[in-house]
């Protein structure tokens, strides 16, 4: 199984776009069967150009400290140990901030009277089906208010479908933070979505910077290529990023796009572009 | 009787500073002797959760009373959890504060001070 992830440090690239019109590509013309995982789990939306029936979901919970009284001697040892600062002992009585928690489970291990037991809490969810063009999509969500996406996209990513795909296409958050490291964590190869903007070529560094940490092979995408490219084409050259593929700044696309069609669906001869892209990358690992 | 006053440089003669979580000192003074005493804040660089790792450092230093400015959600949680008092107030050297704090002047703060900072 080849796994193809899909970034940018700038949101609103066209990451998404990329993805499913990648997926659908594959899917229908060189006949290899999809699983596209949708990791921007504080805006998953994949699904509006998949349209999958999602018949599988599951929650995701984190455990949770939950501490004895009676049992407890205030010693302070889960304090002490609490890398996040989510329990303080206040009156010899441990006080548990819920929404600090990484559920790492120090305080349970390292408390002498065995007063900690961890209890699980909802914090998002997982879904998975059948969409559009015989393409498995899987997402996960975070609930409203929870602060950490990485455990989500940790589990999304653990929750295989039964048959093994030809293919994974992982839709990473933008950014650059932990969970784009979460997202891209043993992907194949990364494609960088990117646009001929200082904006674009400013967070193209930051995402690019990721994926040499990860030591992941990456390319670029330009998107909305149209005007002065000469930043980010020197910035590639630089540091041997190959340019994979430029989609220029066309009002047709965008208002396909503002219907929910897929670039391929606008415009079916970019299924071609892929093809050729996707041949490019299987050549590249092979040399490398 | 302890009091603590979050300060920006630890002096007792200069301006206090009105936040409490990540303030860069707070100066301790007691009341019956009038000494007082400046100690650096250990949650200042934290990366979260600095409001009850301040309240659980100032108990532990046997601080009775706090003055600052705010109070975030999880800071005043775990002031309701301890023994410590928090006072609000808005501008004055910690000097000017403690002798607010005597005459009666201060307020006591009923609720966390607007949302949290690390959200």
């Amino acid at each position: 199984m080849m796994r193809i992830a899909i970034a940018s440090g700038k949101g609103g690239t066209g990451k998404t776009t990329i993805a499913a019109s990648l997926a659908q590509t594959l899917s229908r013309e060189k006949s290899l069967s999809v699983l596209v995982s949708d990791c921007d789990v504080e805006g998953p939306n994949l699904h509006l150009y998949l349209q999958p029936d999602f018949k599988d979901t599951k929650p995701v919970f984190q455990m949770i400290p939950e501490v004895d009284n009676e049992t407890c001697t205030g010693c302070g040892i889960c304090a002490d140990v609490c890398q996040f600062n989510a329990i303080v002992v206040l009156n010899d009585k441990p006080l548990v901030f819920p929404e600090l928690c990484h559920g790492c489970g120090s305080c349970t291990l390292t408390c002498p009277e065995a007063a900690i037991r961890e209890v699980p809490v909802k914090i998002g969810m997982l879904m998975r089906g059948p969409g559009k063009s015989q393409i498995n999509l899987r997402q996960g969500t975070l609930d409203i208010g929870e602060p950490q996406a990485v455990p989500i996209i940790s589990a999304l990513k653990k929750w295989y479908f039964p048959e093994i795909p030809d293919l994974e296409i992982i839709d990473s958050p933008p950014g650059a933070s932990c969970p784009v490291v979460e997202a891209l964590r043993g992907a194949d190869y990364v494609l960088l979505v990117t646009e001929p903007t200082p904006f674009g070529l400013h967070d193209l560094k930051q995402a690019y910077q990721v994926t040499e940490e990860l030591g992941l092979h990456a390319g670029v995408i330009i998107n909305r290529a149209s005007f002065d490219e000469k930043g980010v084409r020197e910035f590639c050259l630089n540091h041997d990023l190959p340019i994979l593929l430029q989609i220029p700044l066309d009002q047709q696309i965008g208002e396909g796009i503002a219907r929910g069609k897929t670039l391929v669906e606008i415009f079916p001869e970019y299924e071609e572009e892929f093809i050729d892209m996707y041949e490019d990358i299987k050549k590249r690992l092979l040399e490398c | 009787m302890k009091i603590a006053i979050s300060s920006p440089d630890g002096k007792a003669d200069s301006e206090f500073s009105g936040r409490f979580g990540r303030c860069e000192y707070f100066i301790l003074m007691q009341t019956d002797t009038d000494e007082w005493e400046k100690v650096k804040n250990p949650a200042r660089g934290s990366r979260g959760g600095s409001g009850p790792q301040v309240v659980q450092f100032l108990a532990n230093q046997g601080v009775d009373v706090i003055i600052s400015g705010r109070y975030g959600p999880n800071a005043y949680t775990a002031l309701q959890a301890s023994a410590v008092e928090p006072y609000l107030a808005q501008s004055g050297t910690p000097l000017d504060l403690l002798g607010a704090f005597r005459e009666g002047k201060l307020r006591k703060a009923a609720g966390p001070s607007g949302p949290g900072h690390h959200r």
